[in-house]
């Protein structure tokens, strides 16, 4: 049964993240609010890792079967998608190389200027 | 046969779940990943519903809903990897806020360079700003500005298939060799489909890409709602 209580754990969490998005007036889904929760309750040590890794873990696992239902939804934009169907691949395939290469550049960088500082 | 389906419960469960596993099975069977399961299994479903002539809301209302009823709490446990790679981040706290807002940065003002090159309007260009992020928080982050979630689905896919296939070239392309580095580009470039490759370059790399999807998402939540305002 401690899966159970594992579950349960995580659906109190969601609940109070569906209760702060009730009440905070932003576009932020209320999965963003659970997550910094969540960290919170963990990094403050009232929650231990133990509770609630195996359900969470086996959520993290599951999570690209959940999010077939939400691609195949496409079926329903189809006129759409034809729309904006140049913009989309430009930014599918340019936009990710340019991030790509200035977080990398940048990162390695301060990574590599931190280094020499700590040598010399 | 579409009327069958739709006196089923367990229709759009089974077409989802299975078409995941058979993906699955043909890659434990190759010994590597040859297609990714969440595009394979799209495609299948797709496939299904278009030759049976299956609405979409018989396979959501069968299955498809049980899904995404998981996806709130699932997404709330990526503090789990948050949480276990936090001594990482603190040692290089710098290089990864910096790495991951500038990638942010890069990112948005691509997005308003479409939006200005091809005239889009308001709820296409919002589809396009959660681009780079997990799919999880991207689906929700679209829904909440008003785009188009389906379509930032179908983008977010296409950035992580590439991001997968092209990060060990482009990495040696633009000289980013510091693990590190290589695994934060990794992450805020193409999500999970690309930290399933950056796990492959080495354990830093993972860890790195796997901080970066989270501190990006975070970062991209943030940053999205003002660039939407372009857009309006």
């Amino acid at each position: 049964m401690r899966y159970l209580l594992q579950a349960v754990i995580i659906a109190a969490v969601t609940f109070a993240a569906e209760i702060i998005k009730y009440f905070v007036p932003l576009p932020v889904p209320a999965s963003i609010y659970g997550l910094l929760l969540l960290f919170a309750l963990l990094k403050s040590g009232i929650l231990k890792l133990e509770q609630i890794e195996d359900v969470g873990n086996l959520l993290l696992e599951l999570m690209p079967l959940l999010l077939v239902p939400a691609s195949v939804s496409v079926l329903t934009a189809l006129d759409t998608i034809q729309r904006m169907l140049l913009p989309v691949l430009v930014m599918g395939f340019l936009g990710t190389i340019a991030v790509m290469a200035v977080t990398g550049l940048l990162s390695q960088w301060m990574i590599r200027r931190k280094g020499e500082k700590s040598h010399e | 046969m579409s009327d069958l389906f739709a006196s089923s419960a367990f229709f759009g469960l089974l077409l989802s779940a299975g078409s995941f596993e058979l993906a699955r099975a043909v890659n434990r069977r190759m010994g590597r990943e040859v297609c990714s399961p969440l595009l394979f299994a799209t495609l299948l479903c797709c496939a299904v519903l278009l030759l049976s002539g299956t609405d979409y809301e018989i396979y959501y209302e069968s299955g498809g809903k049980m899904l995404e009823y998981l996806l709130t709490p699932a997404t709330i446990c990526l503090a789990i990897p948050l949480y276990r790679q936090f001594a990482l981040m603190r040692k290089h706290a710098g290089a990864v806020l910096a790495g991951c807002l500038a990638g942010v940065a890069a990112h948005m003002a691509g997005c308003a360079a479409m939006l200005v090159l091809f005239r889009m309007e308001g709820p296409e260009y919002i589809t396009l700003l959660p681009k780079s992020i997990t799919t999880a928080i991207g689906k929700g982050l679209s829904q909440e500005l008003g785009g188009y979630p389906a379509i930032t689905m179908v983008t977010i896919m296409l950035t992580g298939l590439f991001g997968a296939v092209a990060a060990p070239a482009l990495l040696r392309l633009f000289r980013i060799t510091e693990p590190m580095a290589q695994g934060l580009a990794i992450g805020a470039s193409s999500h999970a489909a690309g930290t399933s490759r950056a796990v492959e370059l080495g354990d830093i790399q993972g860890a790195a890409s796997s901080l970066a999807i989270v501190v990006t998402g975070l970062l991209t939540v943030a940053a999205a709602p003002l660039f939407a305002k372009l857009g309006g």
